[in-house]
């Protein structure tokens, strides 16, 4: 008697099965791949290790001399000393405040102009999809590295100017890719409701339209932030990154004069930590785009 | 639409496209850009001073005549002349190019077969261990930073073990190798990351296409397959990424030729860019803009020779 499902279990169990969204589908991809989850877990001790720095709790003195300078890497100083006899830790833990608002705030402003233009060029097509298609053309024809230092030399030095160059030359990329998947959104039945049930233009794009598109902001998203976080390293390397305080990129700017006296610890210290977060990055946008990307489903 | 009526509105939408890059550049450099002659002056320029600078540099002119010369520049390659050295922009720029192609083409085209060749045999093994192996491979190269090559490359190899030469270069065929052959190894070192991937990418979108399984079925082996069917139609895509990157090449390599002292166009645009030499860093823009909207012409116009289906869209 108990072996038998009745008709309301079984609905029970398919409706179970139903309601899974794609988030929540992607969610558990995500969850299942090792490499994901090792890829978020380094994430996030990055995050929290920034977090912390940028309250001052650890790595609060990376401006102390605390030995003499270039000691090499020895039980005092585990990865030496820079020329000022700064310690190399200190200095790698509080560039990593540096390097993630790079990709942060480099990843905001090129998701916000990206998605809007692309959005609304997609969605409204005839004369505005034709100007916004014109200006990421024109944006897209001028080679990446020429523009960001175009701006940030324009802008001057600084944090905030490496935002912006970065955050301004960056999303051509996605305006393209949410243009294309908007305009294959915008007949579908379910806009077509929501227009027949009185919604506005507005309403349909960013209400209905926008989060059925957002998964290829989060794929795009991780791609962002690792970009950002190299390009920071060239132009610190132009002499047009941050100033005044450490970052990834200056350390290993002071290489190129370190190198030849055999000072090599403050550039492998700089780029194993890249190395770490970025790769964490591509691991990840790698299993978001198998695991959001609908089109990917049930391909190995 | 008719094949022609396509190409001949794909060539002339290179004007508003143009157009639209001299803009941007105009703004960037003219319109918002801090007063180039404080800069070139110095702490202790007077007004008079700065005056007369302006005057010499053009840049008291009407902000359309300024647009317009830069409009121009990308039509007739005149780009003026260099505000630190003084010497005809397209001269350089002609003295530069030899250098900088004497590094990046043969680097291209070895990065090219070697990326081409890992990723079939990538696609052949798909799923196995071997793939998932390169795959992880490409994307660890992929995240170390381009300076640290750079950085780790002369140092160790040059500086240590003496294989190649520090820095500088000779012109002439067989003189230059030395001086071009480390920049050329690391080139392809940082190429084959992203090449490989993206080419892996590509031929396994076509693997699961239904010709795959009708070839399949009638009992073609597998080569046969991959080297027959599947390359000839990832061939659109990664034409189109190795014509798209045709440009940089005359653009040379930025940073490694400024590292290994190679006169070439990436060493130009280093030194304008630190020495506050706008009409230098504006003329390469320019370039380098001008040649990539040449390029991508190009491969739209040979995607629809090439591929039928292009041209119903």
């Amino acid at each position: 008697m108990e072996q038998v499902e009745t008709m309301q279990t079984v609905v029970a169990k398919v409706d179970n099965h139903k309601s899974k969204s794609l988030w929540q589908h992607a969610f558990e991809t995500l969850m299942k791949d090792r490499y994901a989850v090792a890829a978020i877990t380094v994430i996030g001790i990055y995050a929290l290790i920034a977090l912390l720095t940028g309250l001052g709790l650890i790595a609060a003195d990376w401006s102390k001399e605390i030995g003499p300078s270039y000691a090499p890497p020895s039980a005092d100083y585990i990865f030496g000393t820079d020329i000022f006899g700064r310690s190399v830790v200190a200095k790698t833990l509080k560039g990593a405040e540096v390097a993630l608002s790079v990709g942060i705030v480099t990843a905001m402003i090129a998701v916000t102009i990206g998605v809007f233009l692309g959005a609304i060029a997609g969605y409204f097509g005839g004369k505005i999809d034709e100007v916004i298609v014109w200006f990421y053309t024109t944006f897209s024809s001028i080679p990446y590295i020429m523009l960001i230092v175009a701006i940030s030399f324009i802008l001057g030095k600084g944090l905030v100017a490496v935002y912006l160059a970065l955050g301004l030359t960056s999303w051509e990329n996605l305006c393209r890719v949410i243009r294309a998947e908007v305009m294959r959104h915008k007949d579908r039945e379910y806009v077509q409701a929501a227009k027949a049930i009185g919604g506005g233009d507005m309403r349909r794009l960013f209400k209905h339209i926008i989060p059925n598109v957002l998964h290829l902001v989060i794929i795009n998203f991780s791609l962002q932030f690792q970009t950002a976080i190299k390009s920071e390293v060239i132009l610190s390397y132009l002499g047009l990154g941050v100033q005044g305080r450490p970052s990834w990129g200056t350390m290993i700017d002071d290489a190129k004069l370190e190198l030849a006296r055999g000072v090599w610890w403050q550039l492998a210290a700089a780029t194993a930590a890249m190395f770490v977060i970025v790769l964490a990055f591509n691991i990840l946008g790698d299993a978001l785009r198998d695991a959001l990307d609908p089109k990917l489903k049930g391909k190995s | 639409m008719n094949i022609y009526v396509y190409v001949l509105r794909r060539i002339l939408y290179v004007i508003p496209v143009l157009l639209g890059v001299c803009l941007i550049i105009f703004v960037l450099f003219n319109l918002v850009s801090p007063d180039p002659t404080l800069m070139l002056l110095g702490k202790h320029a007077n007004l008079k001073q700065m005056q007369e600078l302006r005057h010499e540099l053009g840049l008291d002119r009407s902000y359309v005549v300024q647009y317009l010369d830069i409009v121009k520049s990308a039509f007739t390659f005149d780009f003026g002349r260099s505000w630190s050295t003084k010497q005809e922009i397209i001269e350089m720029i002609k003295n530069g190019a030899i250098p900088s192609l004497t590094v990046t083409f043969p680097a291209f085209l070895i990065a090219l077969i070697i990326s081409l060749v890992v990723s079939l045999f990538v696609a052949f093994y798909r799923g196995h261990f071997l793939d998932r192996a390169a795959v992880l491979v490409c994307v660890a190269m992929m995240s170390i930073p381009s300076l640290a090559y750079i950085l780790f490359g002369q140092k160790i190899l040059a500086y240590d073990l003496g294989f190649f030469e520090i820095s500088g270069y000779e012109h002439g065929f067989p003189a230059f190798v030395p001086y071009v052959a480390l920049p050329c190894i690391i080139w392809i070192v940082l190429s084959i990351g992203p090449d490989v991937r993206f080419y892996r990418t590509v031929i396994l979108d076509e693997v699961y296409m239904d010709y795959v399984r009708t070839a399949r079925a009638k009992g073609l082996n597998e080569k046969v397959i991959l080297f027959k069917h599947i390359l000839k139609n990832a061939m659109i895509p990664i034409i189109t990424w190795v014509v798209i990157q045709i440009p940089f090449l005359i653009l040379g390599a930025l940073l490694l030729e400024s590292f290994f002292g190679i006169p070439g166009l990436g060493g130009i645009t280093l030194n304008a860019i630190n020495s506050t030499d706008f009409p230098v860093v504006r003329a390469m823009t320019v370039l380098s803009a001008v040649a990539y909207i040449i390029f991508s012409v190009i491969t739209d116009v040979l995607y629809t020779l090439v591929d039928p289906r292009v041209r119903l869209k």
